[in-house]
């Protein structure tokens, strides 16, 4: 039986369910220094004197450090390819201090109570700097947020800190003025995504010691082990070479966990104090110092002939980095180049885009990644086109998506190789009965009901740069031991890549081990995010077993005494074509474990030139009270093209995983802060996600088409399905009240005042 | 403050300070699978069973359940692995975090509603919170399980 494309059991399901130790704080030796920091006050602020020494007196503390305790070299929190393009604007403790909540001091005890007695007894006195809080007035403000001489830019992404800017560029293909005028319907419009906290469920969390070696051993909640490498050598100043990551069980990332939001403090303590040293985050804390979605603000200009055929679209984005640049300059470049690609009959389009600092905490990566802004930007100024024109929404998709087979040339002029979005806005329509809903249907009791549609596309992985490796070895007995550089983090790719390995190698699922992720001893592997797991890791597993598999029938070539051409493999055992004769891959395995030269392992590396995208239609159903403006959502309905389905089960889950939290971007996520910077929304009593009462039904069906450079044809699926949920609500709104929410979240006032002012 | 606690139906005797939460006093003897995901009584992840009934040991005084009958699923681990196992070929636990209070919260369900409708069973979920799934799964873990349990105790009246 085929292992792909079957509802395979998660490997560590059954040690979830009964809820066995294995996340980080579960793990860690009890005598791990408690680690706290000490957050700034203020939005933007120079320390000007710092007393620890009533602190230090505190029975149980071990260590407090400041700004002077630590290297004066700017790094970057990133999880990104080095050279990275988020800038080295960091120290793990600054003397400026850019945002509220930013870390003044580290301070490691035995116990909660002392470290927490410790911080309320150092003394600051700061001098407060007038902060930058809107991000429209934020490029060549008067007041800069990082003027320091060390301030450093790695790559070519148009940064300039004299200027509070953090990225900029502008690509233009065909003469999108001159094609925009000459269009009959043309739709200008603005639109503005806030900052969303992914909310995964285990807060940030690292416990460090030093090993025999006198190594700094680094046991984190991370996406990206590799890079945290990297990160810690940088910041603390030591080689590489003196420092192990090791990722354990993770409870969710979300993008949150491909910045190093938490390993920098431990480490240091570690190093400093040779104890072992753990920080786990309060959900508090990781509310106001982590690493949220990029807000942006995104003009859209498009232009249609009078068929309704769409022309030319010139998008340009305005985003808000924060404090430090982690992945400003490479989130916003998909609010573009994922949105306009959907839209194959474009002649000419510009994306420009500016990434500016401000005074409040620092973005980073969010499922999606700049994707899931631009996309509520483009498919909602394509929802306002097809309302001009009086045409159905999913009929001006129809005659517009981009088809197989086409190039892209929003899409770094890719070729499109798979591509179901046709059947998946057809299925969807079937789904939720389109036809019989569009647009509405007063309900008769103050409700109105109303449905909308938005569709969208991410990538599998960063083309020419994310790279992973695999490594195979057979065991006694034939078992195979694989080793990787990927991260589940509760995705299940340690499932998923084991069935690929499994149909690889014609045995079953049970047969792989898997392990992951250590640095010392796993494969090199970018980390998991940007999709890249089952498509670029997933083609490293397919190149591995195809050199293992070699290497098994040169073994086999020898034992049965004839050219390796004439050796076949049925994952019993290794058998010659022309006789028959076989020898089984336990005894062969076996054997190799005695007085042997030829290791039946192997290790491959893959890295793709390209990225496809996978696609998803989705359609909202939603009941707007006509009194109030309230929206509750009734039913929605995704249809993937993820290519090949590796995992029925997992990819079902990840994709209605993903469309609730699409939902609550849509209708209530939203990070708040007062004018003086401070974070109004900094708990899960202000900042509400959604819980079960508030999904509706989700339904999800898959139309898979065949990706020739995939592993079985797969492509990627964990990020594409949180975009769709906020431009189809907001369709499904004003299909129902005629208001264009153009400002997240979709809240009943905002509905509200539209239905009253429109009148 | 000295108290004793039944917990997973051994008996405990332990000196305490008298603002120990439960959640802190459960991991500290083992209990690793009560995870805490909030500090305002939000998330449903603390989830535990004091004297059957489901609490959030997360606001609950280590000091109140003095006398009492505590369970985790370290004590549940063949109810856990019954209904995990509907969980698990439903693919419902994705990070896995929030599943200890869950399947907590689960087992209470059973024992307090009778064949719950879906709107009854979300009802009753509604203070546990997963950011992974997306809560379908769940659910139709739940309704398999349920079913089976049924038919179980339908034949065997
Ligand atoms: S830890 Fe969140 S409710 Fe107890
Ligand atoms: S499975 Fe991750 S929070 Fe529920």
């Amino acid at each position: 039986m085929s292992a792909i494309d079957q509802p395979v059991r998660k490997k560590d399901a059954m040690a979830l369910v009964t809820g066995k130790p294995v996340y980080t704080q579960d793990i860690a030796p009890k005598d791990c220094l408690v680690v706290k920091l000490l957050g700034s006050p203020h939005a933007h602020a120079l320390i000007k004197e710092i007393d620890i020494g009533p602190a230090l007196q505190v029975p149980g503390i071990e260590c407090i450090l400041t700004y002077k305790d630590v290297p004066d070299s700017r790094f970057t929190l990133a999880g990104q390819t080095y050279p990275e393009p988020s800038p080295y604007d960091r120290l793990i403790l600054d003397q400026r201090l850019r945002y509220v909540g930013d870390a003044v001091a580290i301070v490691a005890g035995e116990n909660e109570k002392a470290v927490e007695e410790a911080l309320d007894l150092i003394k600051v006195q700061y001098e407060v700097l007038q902060p930058v809080l809107d991000f429209r007035r934020a490029l060549d403000h008067e007041v800069i947020i990082h003027p320091e001489e060390n301030w450093k830019s790695l790559a070519p992404v148009g940064a300039d800190n004299r200027r509070n800017l953090c990225a900029s560029e502008e690509v233009e293909y065909g003469d999108v003025d001159q094609v925009i005028s000459e269009c009959e319907w043309i739709i200008e419009q603005t639109y503005h995504t806030k900052a969303n906290q992914q909310v995964m469920m285990e807060t940030f969390r690292t416990f460090t010691h030093l090993d025999t070696f006198g190594r700094l051993v680094c046991v984190s909640s991370t996406q990206v082990p590799f890079h945290v490498r990297r990160i810690l050598a940088n910041a603390i100043g030591i080689p590489k070479s003196q420092i192990r990551v090791i990722k354990p069980r993770i409870g969710g990332g979300f993008g949150a966990k491909q910045t190093a939001v938490s390993e920098i403090y431990p480490a240091i303590v570690t190093w400093k104090t040779g104890k072992p040293a753990m920080i786990i985050y309060t959900r508090r804390e990781s509310f106001t110092s982590s690493s949220p979605r990029h807000e942006m603000e995104i003009r859209v200009r498009l232009g249609a002939d009078k068929e309704g055929i769409i022309r030319g679209i010139d998008v340009y984005t305005l985003s808000n980095t924060g404090a430090y640049g982690e992945h400003g300059p490479t989130t916003v470049g998909l609010s573009g180049h994922k949105s306009i690609p959907l839209y194959g009959k474009v002649e000419a389009f510009r994306f420009g885009y500016d990434v500016v600092y401000t005074n409040v905490m620092s973005a980073g990566a969010y499922r999606g990644y700049g994707a899931t802004q631009g996309c509520f930007a483009v498919e909602s100024a394509v929802n306002e086109l097809a309302a001009k024109m009086q045409m159905d929404p999913v009929r001006i998709r129809e005659i517009n998506m981009v088809r197989q087979g086409q190039v892209m040339p929003a899409y770094y002029g890719e070729k499109l190789n798979s591509c179901a979005l046709d059947r998946c806005m057809a299925k969807a329509k079937a789904m939720i009965g389109w036809d019989d809903k569009y647009p509405c249907k007063d309900m008769g009791n103050g409700k109105i009901r109303s449905v909308g549609v938005a569709m969208t596309m991410q990538g599998s992985g960063i083309s020419g740069v994310d790279t992973a490796s695999v490594s195979i070895k057979v065991n006694d007995d034939g078992f195979y031991s694989m080793s990787i550089g990927a991260t589940d983090m509760g995705t299940g790719c340690d499932t998923s890549l084991a069935q690929i390995a499994a149909e690889c190698l014609d045995c079953s699922v049970e047969n792989i081990i898997v392990s992951g992720v250590d640095t010392d001893a796993s494969p090199y592997d970018t980390g998991s995010y940007a999709s890249s797991t089952a498509y670029v890791t997933g083609n490293a597993v397919v190149k591995t077993c195809a050199a293992l598999r070699q290497r098994i029938k040169a073994e086999g070539s020898a034992q049965l005494g004839c050219p390796v051409e004439d050796i076949e493999i049925d994952g019993e055992k290794v058998y010659r074509v022309d006789t028959d004769e076989s020898i089984s891959l336990k005894d062969l395995a076996n054997g190799a474990m005695c007085g042997n030269s030829n290791a039946l392992s192997a290790t491959e590396s893959f890295s793709s030139p390209v990225s496809p995208p996978p696609f998803v239609v989705g359609m909202a159903e939603v009941e707007i009270d006509k009194e109030t403006g309230k929206v509750d959502l009734i039913d929605y309905v995704a249809v993937v093209d993820c290519g090949t389905v590796i995992n029925t089960n997992l990819a079902r889950v990840q994709t209605e995983g993903g469309i609730a939290q699409g939902i609550g971007m849509a209708l209530y996520e939203d990070i708040k802060y007062t004018e003086k910077g401070q974070m109004v929304s900094n708990s899960l009593m202000q900042y509400k996600i959604p819980s079960r009462l508030d999904v509706g039904t989700i339904r999800v069906a898959f139309e898979s088409s065949y990706e020739p450079t995939g592993p079985f044809g797969a492509k990627s699926i964990g990020e594409v399905v949180i975009n769709t949920p906020s431009p189809a609500i907001a369709n499904a709104v004003y299909n129902g009240v005629h208001v264009n929410i153009r400002e997240l979240p979709i809240t009943a006032e905002k509905v509200y005042m539209g239905m009253h002012k429109e009148k | 403050m000295i108290i004793n606690i039944w917990l997973n139906g051994r008996q405990l005797t332990r000196e305490i300070e008298a603002d120990l939460l439960l959640i802190d006093f459960l991991r500290n003897n083992g209990c690793y699978s009560v995870k805490r995901g909030c500090e305002t009584s939000n998330c449903g992840l603390c989830s535990v069973l004091l004297e059957d009934k489901p609490v959030l040991s997360c606001s609950t005084l280590a000091a109140r359940a003095d006398g009492k009958h505590v369970y985790t699923l370290e004590g549940l681990q063949p109810q856990a692995e019954e209904f995990g196992s509907f969980m698990a070929d439903q693919g419902a636990e994705q990070c896995g975090f929030c599943s200890p209070g869950l399947v907590i919260s689960v087992l209470a369900m059973e024992k307090e509603l009778n064949n719950p409708s879906d709107e009854e069973i979300k009802e009753y979920l509604s203070g546990s919170l997963c950011r992974c799934s997306g809560y379908m799964s769940q659910l139709r873990a739940i309704k398999l399980y349920l079913d089976r349990k049924g038919a179980q105790e339908y034949e065997r009246n």
